[in-house]
Protein backbone atom coordinates (compact mmCIF):
# COMPACT_ATOMS: atom_id res chain seq x y z
CA UNK A 1 0.00 0.00 0.00
CA UNK A 2 2.77 2.35 1.05
CA UNK A 3 4.57 1.63 -2.19
CA UNK A 4 1.51 2.35 -4.26
CA UNK A 5 1.12 5.74 -2.59
CA UNK A 6 4.81 6.44 -3.06
CA UNK A 7 4.53 5.52 -6.71
CA UNK A 8 1.55 7.80 -7.19
CA UNK A 9 3.23 10.71 -5.41
CA UNK A 10 6.49 10.24 -7.27
CA UNK A 11 4.83 10.06 -10.68
CA UNK A 12 1.99 12.46 -10.01
CA UNK A 13 2.82 14.70 -12.96
CA UNK A 14 3.13 11.81 -15.36
CA UNK A 15 -0.12 10.25 -14.20
CA UNK A 16 -1.86 13.60 -14.47
CA UNK A 17 -0.49 13.97 -17.98
CA UNK A 18 -1.64 10.52 -19.02
CA UNK A 19 -5.09 11.09 -17.53
CA UNK A 20 -5.63 14.39 -19.32
CA UNK A 21 -4.13 13.01 -22.53
CA UNK A 22 -6.57 10.11 -22.31
CA UNK A 23 -9.52 12.43 -21.83
CA UNK A 24 -8.57 14.71 -24.70
CA UNK A 25 -7.79 11.83 -27.06
CA UNK A 26 -11.14 10.26 -26.25
CA UNK A 27 -12.84 13.54 -27.08
CA UNK A 28 -10.91 13.72 -30.34
CA UNK A 29 -11.66 10.18 -31.45
CA UNK A 30 -15.28 10.47 -30.40
CA UNK A 31 -15.65 13.66 -32.43
CA UNK A 32 -14.37 11.90 -35.55
CA UNK A 33 -17.20 9.39 -35.56
CA UNK A 34 -20.17 10.88 -37.26
CA UNK A 35 -23.18 9.54 -35.52
CA UNK A 36 -22.28 10.58 -32.02
CA UNK A 37 -22.81 14.17 -31.03
CA UNK A 38 -19.73 15.87 -29.75
CA UNK A 39 -19.41 16.66 -26.05
CA UNK A 40 -17.51 19.89 -26.55
CA UNK A 41 -19.25 22.05 -29.14
CA UNK A 42 -19.75 25.72 -29.69
CA UNK A 43 -23.49 25.39 -29.18
CA UNK A 44 -23.40 26.48 -25.57
CA UNK A 45 -23.96 29.54 -23.48
CA UNK A 46 -20.34 30.71 -23.30
CA UNK A 47 -19.03 30.34 -26.82
CA UNK A 48 -22.40 31.08 -28.38
CA UNK A 49 -22.57 34.33 -26.45
CA UNK A 50 -19.03 35.32 -27.37
CA UNK A 51 -19.60 34.53 -31.03
CA UNK A 52 -22.78 36.55 -31.02
CA UNK A 53 -20.90 39.58 -29.71
CA UNK A 54 -18.17 39.18 -32.34
CA UNK A 55 -20.78 38.73 -35.02
CA UNK A 56 -22.48 41.98 -34.10
CA UNK A 57 -19.29 43.80 -35.02
CA UNK A 58 -18.69 41.76 -38.17
CA UNK A 59 -22.23 42.39 -39.34
CA UNK A 60 -21.51 46.08 -39.80
CA UNK A 61 -18.53 45.28 -41.95
CA UNK A 62 -20.58 43.03 -44.22
CA UNK A 63 -23.63 45.25 -44.55
CA UNK A 64 -22.90 46.09 -48.16
CA UNK A 65 -22.60 42.49 -49.32
CA UNK A 66 -25.67 41.50 -47.31
CA UNK A 67 -27.64 44.36 -48.83
CA UNK A 68 -26.63 43.36 -52.33
CA UNK A 69 -27.78 39.84 -51.67
CA UNK A 70 -31.12 41.04 -50.32
CA UNK A 71 -31.65 43.30 -53.30
CA UNK A 72 -30.93 40.40 -55.63
CA UNK A 73 -33.32 38.13 -53.80
CA UNK A 74 -35.95 40.86 -53.79
CA UNK A 75 -35.54 41.26 -57.52
CA UNK A 76 -35.91 37.53 -58.01
CA UNK A 77 -39.02 37.37 -55.85
CA UNK A 78 -40.50 40.41 -57.62
CA UNK A 79 -39.92 38.78 -60.98
CA UNK A 80 -41.70 35.68 -59.70
CA UNK A 81 -44.57 37.82 -58.52
CA UNK A 82 -44.92 39.74 -61.78
CA UNK A 83 -44.68 36.64 -63.94
CA UNK A 84 -47.27 34.82 -61.94
CA UNK A 85 -49.58 34.17 -64.87
CA UNK A 86 -46.75 32.25 -66.56
CA UNK A 87 -46.63 29.63 -63.86
CA UNK A 88 -49.59 27.64 -65.05
CA UNK A 89 -47.90 24.45 -64.06
CA UNK A 90 -49.81 21.74 -62.26
CA UNK A 91 -49.71 22.29 -58.49
CA UNK A 92 -46.79 20.66 -56.76
CA UNK A 93 -47.66 17.17 -55.55
CA UNK A 94 -46.86 18.18 -52.00
CA UNK A 95 -49.71 20.62 -51.78
CA UNK A 96 -52.31 17.97 -52.56
CA UNK A 97 -52.23 16.85 -48.96
CA UNK A 98 -53.14 20.37 -47.93
CA UNK A 99 -50.11 20.82 -45.71
CA UNK A 100 -46.85 22.37 -46.64
CA UNK A 101 -44.06 19.83 -46.32
CA UNK A 102 -41.69 22.21 -44.61
CA UNK A 103 -41.57 25.17 -42.27
CA UNK A 104 -38.81 27.72 -42.33
CA UNK A 105 -36.92 29.16 -39.37
CA UNK A 106 -34.87 32.26 -40.17
CA UNK A 107 -31.52 32.28 -38.43
CA UNK A 108 -28.15 33.95 -38.59
CA UNK A 109 -24.64 32.55 -38.92
CA UNK A 110 -22.60 33.80 -35.98
CA UNK A 111 -19.50 31.73 -36.62
CA UNK A 112 -18.24 29.97 -39.70
CA UNK A 113 -15.11 27.91 -40.33
CA UNK A 114 -13.83 26.73 -43.70
CA UNK A 115 -10.12 26.15 -43.18
CA UNK A 116 -10.15 22.61 -41.74
CA UNK A 117 -11.28 19.25 -43.06
CA UNK A 118 -14.29 19.17 -40.78
CA UNK A 119 -16.00 22.51 -40.77
CA UNK A 120 -18.85 23.63 -38.58
CA UNK A 121 -21.10 26.67 -38.57
CA UNK A 122 -22.71 28.14 -35.45
CA UNK A 123 -26.21 29.65 -35.70
CA UNK A 124 -27.98 31.91 -33.23
CA UNK A 125 -31.18 29.92 -32.89
CA UNK A 126 -31.67 26.72 -30.95
CA UNK A 127 -34.23 24.58 -29.16
CA UNK A 128 -36.25 27.64 -28.16
CA UNK A 129 -36.94 28.40 -31.80
CA UNK A 130 -37.66 24.75 -32.57
CA UNK A 131 -34.33 23.79 -34.14
CA UNK A 132 -33.57 20.09 -33.81
CA UNK A 133 -30.80 17.76 -34.89
CA UNK A 134 -30.71 16.77 -38.60
CA UNK A 135 -32.63 19.73 -39.94
CA UNK A 136 -31.44 21.14 -43.25
CA UNK A 137 -29.92 24.62 -43.51
CA UNK A 138 -30.08 26.66 -46.73
CA UNK A 139 -29.85 30.28 -47.83
CA UNK A 140 -31.10 32.15 -50.85
CA UNK A 141 -28.41 30.66 -53.10
CA UNK A 142 -28.34 27.01 -52.08
CA UNK A 143 -27.73 24.48 -49.36
CA UNK A 144 -25.35 25.07 -46.48
CA UNK A 145 -25.44 22.03 -44.19
CA UNK A 146 -27.27 19.93 -41.62
CA UNK A 147 -27.88 20.81 -37.95
CA UNK A 148 -25.60 18.79 -35.66
CA UNK A 149 -25.97 19.97 -32.05
CA UNK A 150 -28.44 22.32 -30.44
CA UNK A 151 -28.65 24.16 -27.15
CA UNK A 152 -31.35 26.50 -25.88
CA UNK A 153 -30.33 29.45 -28.05
CA UNK A 154 -27.60 28.22 -30.40
CA UNK A 155 -26.97 25.36 -32.75
CA UNK A 156 -24.02 23.97 -34.71
CA UNK A 157 -24.28 22.92 -38.33
CA UNK A 158 -22.19 20.35 -40.22
CA UNK A 159 -21.22 22.44 -43.22
CA UNK A 160 -21.25 20.86 -46.69
CA UNK A 161 -17.53 21.66 -46.52
CA UNK A 162 -17.11 18.83 -44.03
CA UNK A 163 -15.63 15.51 -45.07
CA UNK A 164 -18.13 13.66 -42.90
CA UNK A 165 -21.11 15.25 -44.60
CA UNK A 166 -23.05 13.14 -47.12
CA UNK A 167 -26.10 14.66 -48.73
CA UNK A 168 -28.38 13.11 -51.31
CA UNK A 169 -28.31 15.13 -54.53
CA UNK A 170 -29.39 14.69 -58.13
CA UNK A 171 -28.96 16.16 -61.57
CA UNK A 172 -31.82 18.53 -62.15
CA UNK A 173 -32.74 17.48 -65.66
CA UNK A 174 -32.32 13.72 -65.44
CA UNK A 175 -33.13 12.59 -61.88
CA UNK A 176 -29.94 10.50 -61.63
CA UNK A 177 -28.84 10.85 -58.04
CA UNK A 178 -25.64 10.49 -56.07
CA UNK A 179 -24.23 11.58 -52.76
CA UNK A 180 -22.59 14.90 -52.19
CA UNK A 181 -19.25 14.85 -50.35
CA UNK A 182 -16.25 17.09 -49.95
CA UNK A 183 -12.62 16.16 -50.58
CA UNK A 184 -11.24 18.79 -48.21
CA UNK A 185 -9.47 20.82 -50.86
CA UNK A 186 -11.28 23.85 -52.23
CA UNK A 187 -14.01 25.86 -50.51
CA UNK A 188 -15.76 26.56 -53.82
CA UNK A 189 -16.20 22.95 -54.97
CA UNK A 190 -17.80 19.76 -53.68
CA UNK A 191 -17.96 16.25 -55.18
CA UNK A 192 -21.01 14.33 -56.30
CA UNK A 193 -20.17 10.64 -56.07
CA UNK A 194 -21.84 7.41 -57.13
CA UNK A 195 -23.62 8.81 -60.18
CA UNK A 196 -24.30 5.95 -62.60
CA UNK A 197 -22.53 6.17 -65.97
CA UNK A 198 -25.84 5.83 -67.73
CA UNK A 199 -26.54 9.43 -66.80
CA UNK A 200 -25.91 11.95 -69.54
CA UNK A 201 -24.19 14.88 -67.95
CA UNK A 202 -22.70 18.00 -69.45
CA UNK A 203 -20.59 20.72 -67.99
CA UNK A 204 -22.85 23.44 -66.63
CA UNK A 205 -25.76 21.19 -65.64
CA UNK A 206 -27.44 22.14 -62.40
CA UNK A 207 -27.21 19.91 -59.34
CA UNK A 208 -30.08 20.06 -56.83
CA UNK A 209 -30.99 18.16 -53.67
CA UNK A 210 -32.63 14.81 -54.26
CA UNK A 211 -35.94 13.61 -52.94
CA UNK A 212 -34.44 10.64 -51.12
CA UNK A 213 -33.27 12.50 -48.08
CA UNK A 214 -35.84 13.55 -45.54
CA UNK A 215 -33.62 16.43 -44.45
CA UNK A 216 -33.92 18.67 -47.49
CA UNK A 217 -36.97 19.09 -49.69
CA UNK A 218 -36.39 18.10 -53.30
CA UNK A 219 -34.97 20.59 -55.77
CA UNK A 220 -32.95 23.05 -53.71
CA UNK A 221 -30.02 24.45 -55.66
CA UNK A 222 -26.50 23.23 -54.92
CA UNK A 223 -24.25 24.12 -57.83
CA UNK A 224 -23.25 23.45 -61.42
CA UNK A 225 -21.19 20.65 -62.96
CA UNK A 226 -17.57 21.73 -63.41
CA UNK A 227 -15.70 18.50 -64.27
CA UNK A 228 -16.72 14.87 -64.73
CA UNK A 229 -14.37 12.02 -63.82
CA UNK A 230 -14.72 8.29 -64.23
CA UNK A 231 -13.91 6.33 -61.12
CA UNK A 232 -11.53 3.46 -61.84
CA UNK A 233 -13.13 0.05 -62.40
CA UNK A 234 -16.58 1.13 -61.33
CA UNK A 235 -19.62 2.13 -63.27
CA UNK A 236 -19.91 5.45 -61.50
CA UNK A 237 -18.99 9.03 -62.25
CA UNK A 238 -17.49 11.48 -59.81
CA UNK A 239 -18.63 15.01 -60.58
CA UNK A 240 -16.90 18.14 -59.38
CA UNK A 241 -19.64 20.61 -58.49
CA UNK A 242 -19.10 24.36 -58.37
CA UNK A 243 -21.20 25.71 -55.52
CA UNK A 244 -23.64 28.58 -56.01
CA UNK A 245 -22.90 29.61 -52.45
CA UNK A 246 -19.76 31.34 -51.33
CA UNK A 247 -19.28 29.27 -48.19
CA UNK A 248 -16.72 31.72 -46.86
CA UNK A 249 -19.28 34.51 -46.66
CA UNK A 250 -22.57 33.53 -45.04
CA UNK A 251 -25.13 35.80 -43.40
CA UNK A 252 -28.76 34.95 -42.85
CA UNK A 253 -29.84 31.35 -43.39
CA UNK A 254 -33.08 29.39 -43.35
CA UNK A 255 -33.50 26.22 -41.31
CA UNK A 256 -35.93 23.75 -42.86
CA UNK A 257 -38.29 22.00 -40.51
CA UNK A 258 -39.49 18.98 -42.46
CA UNK A 259 -42.91 17.97 -41.22
CA UNK A 260 -42.82 14.54 -42.80
CA UNK A 261 -39.44 13.64 -41.43
CA UNK A 262 -40.52 11.99 -38.19
CA UNK A 263 -43.19 10.03 -39.97
CA UNK A 264 -40.72 8.81 -42.59
CA UNK A 265 -38.14 7.81 -40.01
CA UNK A 266 -40.68 6.01 -37.85
CA UNK A 267 -41.93 4.10 -40.84
CA UNK A 268 -38.42 3.13 -41.91
CA UNK A 269 -37.53 2.00 -38.42
CA UNK A 270 -40.63 -0.12 -38.23
CA UNK A 271 -39.84 -1.97 -41.42
CA UNK A 272 -36.23 -2.37 -40.32
CA UNK A 273 -37.31 -3.98 -37.07
CA UNK A 274 -39.62 -6.31 -38.89
CA UNK A 275 -36.83 -7.54 -41.15
CA UNK A 276 -34.36 -8.14 -38.35
CA UNK B 1 -2.45 34.62 -4.48
CA UNK B 2 0.92 35.78 -5.56
CA UNK B 3 1.29 38.22 -8.40
CA UNK B 4 2.78 35.52 -10.64
CA UNK B 5 -0.44 33.51 -10.46
CA UNK B 6 -2.49 36.60 -11.25
CA UNK B 7 -0.25 37.44 -14.19
CA UNK B 8 -0.70 33.91 -15.53
CA UNK B 9 -4.48 33.99 -15.16
CA UNK B 10 -4.54 37.33 -16.93
CA UNK B 11 -2.34 35.95 -19.71
CA UNK B 12 -4.55 32.86 -20.04
CA UNK B 13 -7.68 34.94 -20.57
CA UNK B 14 -6.10 37.61 -22.77
CA UNK B 15 -4.36 35.15 -25.11
CA UNK B 16 -7.55 33.12 -25.50
CA UNK B 17 -9.56 36.27 -26.20
CA UNK B 18 -7.07 37.51 -28.80
CA UNK B 19 -6.93 34.07 -30.40
CA UNK B 20 -10.69 33.69 -30.67
CA UNK B 21 -11.54 37.24 -31.70
CA UNK B 22 -8.69 37.95 -34.11
CA UNK B 23 -6.46 35.05 -35.06
CA UNK B 24 -9.14 32.39 -35.55
CA UNK B 25 -10.66 34.59 -38.24
CA UNK B 26 -7.49 35.25 -40.21
CA UNK B 27 -7.66 32.24 -42.58
CA UNK B 28 -4.73 33.48 -44.59
CA UNK B 29 -4.75 31.91 -48.10
CA UNK B 30 -7.78 29.92 -47.05
CA UNK B 31 -6.23 27.57 -44.53
CA UNK B 32 -3.44 29.20 -42.58
CA UNK B 33 -4.27 30.58 -39.16
CA UNK B 34 -1.69 31.28 -36.48
CA UNK B 35 -2.21 29.92 -32.97
CA UNK B 36 -0.36 32.32 -30.68
CA UNK B 37 -2.47 31.23 -27.69
CA UNK B 38 0.16 28.58 -26.92
CA UNK B 39 2.35 31.46 -25.75
CA UNK B 40 0.66 30.82 -22.42
CA UNK B 41 2.42 27.45 -22.20
CA UNK B 42 5.68 28.84 -23.57
CA UNK B 43 5.80 31.80 -21.18
CA UNK B 44 4.72 29.88 -18.06
CA UNK B 45 7.38 30.40 -15.36
CA UNK B 46 10.18 27.81 -15.57
CA UNK B 47 10.26 26.59 -12.01
CA UNK B 48 6.59 26.86 -11.17
CA UNK B 49 4.20 24.06 -10.39
CA UNK B 50 4.24 21.53 -13.22
CA UNK B 51 0.88 19.99 -12.38
CA UNK B 52 -0.62 23.47 -12.54
CA UNK B 53 0.81 23.95 -16.02
CA UNK B 54 -0.55 20.63 -17.29
CA UNK B 55 -4.04 21.23 -15.89
CA UNK B 56 -4.24 24.83 -17.08
CA UNK B 57 -2.96 23.82 -20.53
CA UNK B 58 -5.67 21.20 -20.72
CA UNK B 59 -8.29 23.82 -19.86
CA UNK B 60 -6.75 26.20 -22.40
CA UNK B 61 -6.97 23.61 -25.15
CA UNK B 62 -10.47 22.56 -24.13
CA UNK B 63 -11.70 26.14 -24.35
CA UNK B 64 -10.17 26.43 -27.81
CA UNK B 65 -11.89 23.18 -28.83
CA UNK B 66 -15.19 24.52 -27.61
CA UNK B 67 -14.83 27.58 -29.79
CA UNK B 68 -13.46 25.74 -32.82
CA UNK B 69 -15.83 22.75 -32.69
CA UNK B 70 -12.80 20.52 -33.00
CA UNK B 71 -13.44 17.72 -30.52
CA UNK B 72 -10.31 17.51 -28.39
CA UNK B 73 -7.42 18.24 -30.72
CA UNK B 74 -6.31 21.50 -29.13
CA UNK B 75 -6.54 19.96 -25.65
CA UNK B 76 -4.39 17.00 -26.72
CA UNK B 77 -1.78 19.17 -28.40
CA UNK B 78 -1.60 21.56 -25.43
CA UNK B 79 -1.29 18.80 -22.83
CA UNK B 80 1.48 17.13 -24.83
CA UNK B 81 3.35 20.42 -25.22
CA UNK B 82 2.94 21.22 -21.50
CA UNK B 83 4.26 17.82 -20.44
CA UNK B 84 7.28 17.86 -22.74
CA UNK B 85 8.14 21.49 -22.08
CA UNK B 86 10.98 20.65 -19.60
CA UNK B 87 12.59 18.43 -22.23
CA UNK B 88 12.43 21.22 -24.80
CA UNK B 89 14.00 23.53 -22.22
CA UNK B 90 16.78 21.01 -21.75
CA UNK B 91 17.22 20.77 -25.52
CA UNK B 92 17.37 24.53 -26.06
CA UNK B 93 19.12 25.87 -22.98
CA UNK B 94 21.26 22.94 -21.93
CA UNK B 95 21.08 20.83 -18.80
CA UNK B 96 21.44 23.64 -16.32
CA UNK B 97 18.23 25.40 -17.31
CA UNK B 98 16.64 24.84 -13.91
CA UNK B 99 19.25 26.93 -12.15
CA UNK B 100 19.00 29.85 -14.48
CA UNK B 101 16.20 32.30 -14.34
CA UNK B 102 15.14 32.26 -17.93
CA UNK B 103 12.91 35.11 -18.91
CA UNK B 104 11.64 34.51 -22.39
CA UNK B 105 10.37 38.02 -22.77
CA UNK B 106 13.80 39.56 -22.91
CA UNK B 107 15.92 40.01 -26.00
CA UNK B 108 15.66 37.21 -28.52
CA UNK B 109 18.72 34.99 -28.35
CA UNK B 110 19.17 31.88 -30.53
CA UNK B 111 18.35 29.67 -27.52
CA UNK B 112 15.06 31.43 -26.91
CA UNK B 113 14.20 31.30 -30.59
CA UNK B 114 14.95 27.58 -30.82
CA UNK B 115 12.77 26.98 -27.76
CA UNK B 116 9.83 28.78 -29.35
CA UNK B 117 10.44 27.03 -32.68
CA UNK B 118 10.51 23.51 -31.22
CA UNK B 119 7.47 24.16 -29.01
CA UNK B 120 5.40 25.56 -31.85
CA UNK B 121 6.37 22.74 -34.23
CA UNK B 122 5.52 20.10 -31.65
CA UNK B 123 2.13 21.61 -30.91
CA UNK B 124 1.23 22.12 -34.56
CA UNK B 125 2.25 18.65 -35.74
CA UNK B 126 0.10 17.01 -33.07
CA UNK B 127 -2.72 19.41 -33.84
CA UNK B 128 -2.83 18.87 -37.59
CA UNK B 129 -2.24 15.12 -37.44
CA UNK B 130 -5.19 14.73 -35.10
CA UNK B 131 -7.28 17.10 -37.18
CA UNK B 132 -6.81 15.17 -40.43
CA UNK B 133 -6.78 11.77 -38.70
CA UNK B 134 -6.03 9.99 -41.95
CA UNK B 135 -2.73 9.10 -43.50
CA UNK B 136 -3.68 10.02 -47.03
CA UNK B 137 -3.29 13.68 -46.12
CA UNK B 138 0.40 13.51 -45.24
CA UNK B 139 1.39 16.33 -47.57
CA UNK B 140 -1.55 18.41 -46.50
CA UNK B 141 -0.60 17.95 -42.84
CA UNK B 142 3.03 18.88 -43.47
CA UNK B 143 2.10 21.96 -45.51
CA UNK B 144 -0.38 23.19 -42.95
CA UNK B 145 2.06 22.55 -40.12
CA UNK B 146 4.84 24.40 -41.91
CA UNK B 147 2.88 27.49 -42.88
CA UNK B 148 0.90 27.76 -39.67
CA UNK B 149 4.09 27.34 -37.64
CA UNK B 150 5.78 30.16 -39.50
CA UNK B 151 2.83 32.45 -38.84
CA UNK B 152 2.50 31.38 -35.22
CA UNK B 153 6.18 32.06 -34.59
CA UNK B 154 6.02 35.49 -36.19
CA UNK B 155 2.90 36.53 -34.27
CA UNK B 156 4.27 35.03 -31.05
CA UNK B 157 7.47 37.03 -31.27
CA UNK B 158 5.49 40.18 -32.01
CA UNK B 159 3.24 39.54 -29.00
CA UNK B 160 6.24 38.83 -26.76
CA UNK B 161 7.74 42.16 -27.72
CA UNK B 162 4.44 43.95 -27.21
CA UNK B 163 3.84 42.60 -23.70
CA UNK B 164 7.47 42.95 -22.63
CA UNK B 165 7.42 44.47 -19.13
CA UNK B 166 9.46 47.64 -19.29
CA UNK B 167 11.20 47.44 -15.95
CA UNK B 168 14.26 49.56 -15.79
Amino acid sequence: MQQIFNFIIRNSNRLLFLLLLGISLTLTIQSHSYHRSRVISSANFLSGGVYERINRVNEYLNLRAENDELVLENARLKSLLFNKEDTTKAPLPDSIKGVKPADIIVSKVIHNTYNTHENYITLNSGNNEGVKQDMGVINSLGIIGVVDNTSANYSTVVSILNMKSRINAKIKKSNHFGSLTWDGKSTGFVQLEDVPRLASIRKGDTIVTGGQSSIFPEGINIGTVENIYKKNNTSFYVIRVKLFNDMTNLGHVYIIKSKDREEIINLENQSKEKNE
Amino acid sequence: MSSAVLVNIFRFIMLLAIQIVIFNNMNFLGYISPFPYILYIILYPVNSNKAGLIISSFLLGLTMDMFCNSGGIHATACVILAYYRPYIFKFSFGLSYEYQTIKLNESLTPERFSFILVSVLMHHIVLFVLEAFQFKFVWDILLRTLFSSIFTIITSIIIIYLIKPNKR
